[in-house]
Order: C-alpha cells, then sequence, then structure tokens
C-alpha cells in the first residue's frame, strides 16, 4: 500500500473532532468529518469523550450530554432529525428505568436482571460495526482512486443490462412517454384550424386575388370538419369585412368579392 | 492468417500468456478467465496459470503497470505508487468522496444484502433516503426487487461497479463483519 497521499485523501475517522456542519451543504461536503451522522454517532462520541465503558454506560451522565447537545443544534437553528429527538427519549427512559428501584424478591433473583441499557448497547455496538466497515470501505476506495485503467471502465457502458437501475428505466420512459406526447401533438395540428386561422386566410387570398370562387376555395379543403369552419369563415367575412357574394346565374359559381 | 494445419499446433506457454497479455490490454472491462478460456480455445487452468505467469513478470521486472483481479475478472491498471504523476498527466483530481453517511449506508448494504430501508435505518439509527439515492446515483447500489414484508420495501444490493470502485475481487473478499466485532467492543 501506499503512504504518499495528496492531503485532500487523508482522513481519519477517529481524529478528527466532530463539530456541527450547516444543514444547507452538499451531501460531498458532509465528509468533511465531524458531522454526526445520527443519533447513534452522537451517543458513541459521548461516550468516548467521557471515556466511559460502553457496557456500563453512565446512563444519567451521558443522557445530560446529549441534551445538551441537540440544545446547542437547536441554538444554532439545525433543524432536527426526528431521530435524535427520539432517541432522546429513549435515553430519558432508560435513564428513568434505572433509578427505579430493582424489586427484591426470590423469584426475579433467580431470573437474570434485564439491564435497561442492553438493547441500547447492542445497537451501538452493531453500528459501530458499521461504521468501521464504511472506514473500510472509504480506505478500499482511497487506494482504488490511485489505480488507472486503459478503456471506458467508469461509464460501464458495455453493461447496461446489469447495471440499468429503476431510474434509468424510469428515465428511458418518460423519453418514451415525451416522444409519444409529440406525435400525438402533430397530428391534431393538422386536424384542427381554428376559425380565426381560417378568416385570415380566407382574408389574405380574397386581398391578393380580389376576386374569389368559392367553389375553388372549398375544393382545396381536405376534412369535413375544416369545411364547416370554412363555410362559417366565408359567412363571418361577408358580415364584417367589406366584401360581396356575386351569383352571376341560378346554380352558377359564387364569387366573392372585394369591395 | 496461417493454413489451417491439419492438426492443430499447442501453443507453448508463453504464446498463451502473450495473447492473454494483448486480450486484457483490449478490453475494456476486466476480463474473465472462462471468457479468456473460450477465445483461445485452452481450458481454464492453463489460462488461470497463464495469468499468474503474466502477474510475475510484471511483478519481477517493477513495471509501471499491473495486473489485477478484480469484479470477478483480470484487468491492466497503473500501480497505485504513480498516481501522483497519473494525476499529474491526465490532469484529474479524484473524485467527490462520499459521505460518511453514504459509506455508512453503503457498509450496510454491501454486508446485509439484500438490504431493506428500514433494515439500514436500524442499524444507522437515522433515516438514510438520501444516501440511498446518492448511492443509486453513482451506481454502486442497484435495486433488488422488493421484499415480500409487510409493507414491501425496496431491497438493494451492491452493483458490479461497487466491486471496480473497491478493488474487490468479489462480494467474499470483503473482510467478514465479524473482524469489525473486536474493533467494536474494543471501544470500551
Amino acid at each position: 500500500m501506499e503512504q504518499a497521499q495528496p492531503e485532500q485523501l487523508t482522513f481519519d475517522f477517529y481524529k478528527v473532532q466532530p463539530e456541527i456542519v450547516h444543514a444547507t451543504r452538499s451531501d460531498e461536503l458532509s465528509l468533511r468529518l465531524g458531522e454526526f451522522a445520527g443519533p447513534l454517532d452522537l451517543l458513541l462520541f459521548l461516550i468516548k469523550q467521557e471515556q466511559a465503558n460502553i457496557f456500563d454506560i453512565p446512563i444519567a451522565k451521558i443522557t445530560d450530554e446529549y441534551l445538551k447537545y441537540i440544545r446547542l443544534m437547536k441554538s444554532f437553528d439545525i433543524a432536527l432529525a426526528a431521530d435524535f429527538i427520539v432517541m432522546a427519549a429513549t435515553l430519558i427512559e432508560i435513564k428513568s428505568k434505572m433509578l427505579l428501584p430493582r424489586e427484591i424478591t426470590g423469584a426475579s433473583e433467580e431470573e437474570e436482571f434485564e439491564d435497561p441499557r442492553q438493547e441500547l448497547v447492542d445497537r451501538l455496538l452493531e453500528h459501530q460495526k458499521f461504521k468501521n466497515a464504511a472506514e473500510m470501505l472509504y480506505e478500499r476506495n482511497t487506494i482504488e482512486q490511485a489505480v488507472f485503467r486503459r478503456g471506458a471502465i467508469e461509464s460501464d457502458e458495455n453493461n447496461t443490462e446489469t447495471n440499468a437501475s429503476v431510474f434509468d428505466l424510469l428515465n428511458i420512459f418518460q423519453k418514451i412517454l415525451s416522444r409519444h406526447k409529440e406525435e400525438v401533438q402533430m397530428e391534431i395540428h393538422r386536424e384542427e384550424v381554428s376559425l380565426s386561422e381560417m378568416i385570415r386566410n380566407l382574408k389574405k387570398q380574397i386581398f391578393a386575388v380580389k376576386e374569389l370562387n368559392l367553389l375553388k376555395f372549398f375544393e382545396e379543403i381536405e376534412t369535413r370538419r375544416e369545411l364547416v369552419t370554412a363555410f362559417i369563415a366565408v359567412l363571418e367575412i361577408v358580415r364584417t369585412e367589406s366584401v360581396k357574394l356575386t351569383q352571376s346565374a341560378t346554380f352558377g359559381e359564387i364569387i366573392l368579392q372585394k369591395i | 492468417m496461417e493454413v489451417e494445419l491439419e492438426e492443430k499446433q499447442p501453443r507453448s506457454i508463453s504464446e498463451i500468456v502473450s495473447i492473454i497479455e494483448a486480450l486484457i490490454f483490449v478490453a475494456d472491462e476486466p476480463v474473465t478467465v472462462k471468457l479468456l478460456a473460450e477465445v483461445l480455445e485452452e481450458d481454464k487452468e492453463t489460462v488461470q496459470a497463464a495469468i499468474e505467469e503474466l502477474q510475475n513478470e510484471y511483478e519481477q521486472r517493477s513495471s509501471g503497470l499491473q495486473i489485477r483481479e478484480i469484479a470477478g475478472g483480470w484487468q491492466l491498471s497503473t500501480r497505485t505508487e504513480f498516481h501522483e504523476e497519473v494525476r499529474k498527466f491526465l490532469k484529474t483530481r479524484p473524485n467527490a468522496k462520499l459521505s460518511l453517511a453514504a459509506l455508512e449506508t453503503l457498509a450496510v448494504i454491501a454486508y446485509k444484502q439484500p438490504a431493506t430501508v428500514p433494515e439500514i435505518l436500524e442499524i444507522r439509527g437515522v433515516q438514510s433516503a438520501s444516501a440511498i439515492k446518492t448511492l443509486l446515483d453513482k451506481k454502486l447500489i442497484v435495486a433488488k426487487g422488493r421484499k415480500e414484508t409487510v409493507g414491501r420495501p425496496m431491497q438493494y444490493g451492491t452493483s458490479k461497479d461497487f466491486l471496480i470502485q473497491f478493488g474487490l475481487k468479489d462480494l467474499s473478499e470483503l473482510p467478514s463483519i465479524e473482524d469489525f466485532e473486536d474493533l467494536a467492543s474494543g471501544i470500551a
């Protein structure tokens, strides 16, 4: 293993003094350590600070320290995770149980006395195990970052089927959906010519040619729906614009003229 | 290509070593012994022996490269000793480190996989949703379906990228979680 590491890589889980980091920081920055990842972390720190035996936690003292810490965090206006409050309640409960006198009856003496702290100790030890494992992972990752390989392994493009997560699938599904949406929009667009568009179109034609054969105008229209719109447009334009309709013979062609 | 011979000439071990070196060089992922054996049409034992021979060759001449077993395959990479020079040359900085929360969550998932959110909460004593999101984004963990229990929570396991980024041959190479127990009780 190599010794000469650049400064930003060195990191010691135990030597760094924990400190409160403001909640606005990003995930990466919080590694700047000292931050308590949770109530168990805080407890372990306090026990270590008191140099107490984890199997014989001075619960009253630790509870006081814990509450003091929580008050401090509150005074910094840091939003406390509910988990911290739950732990405070647990500590107070254990503390009160410890204060109760043990029943000295014949029966209970034979029964094993259950330490109210036991469950907490078990959780702390379990948590510490995984903290140590996390530290091991950190070291492995640090060493691994000093190794470089040829080829684009990080992207792992050739291995998409094993590495596609639910989020990848969701992403693709969203893409498909949006593509689908576009198609639908195109269809609607072709069908739907609004009345105002039709009027505008008709006006443009009349102003360009001065005389418009309505039969020809209607013939160019493809759909039934548009035809209706076109008919209304003609009625509308006769009513509002200075145009007139003329028919030279019965059943003859109708001409739309600009006056 | 040579004209096909009636009887296939057996390759010498040094020839096999050379071919394997070439294949590992061009591969952009760790190559498995199985795949090498298929390409070379040799049995796995021969390939395995040849890889070890190749590894020794690199070792003996103090090469700047090394042949390593990683994520179930073999890979050619630079030696850790030269990381500063390589970085200077590539003009890269180390990747952003995972947060303590993400590392802890990853440790729980690595050892308890498939692990659910409530299981992670129990050990970490804290909600781990954002850490899980980070790990998913970095593709270090993958969803492994739902657990058939109350609430059908999603289960997570580590990915191949996890093995690669943490320099592991396979999951069995992780030190036993019991090894950390001694450390844990040592904090008395």
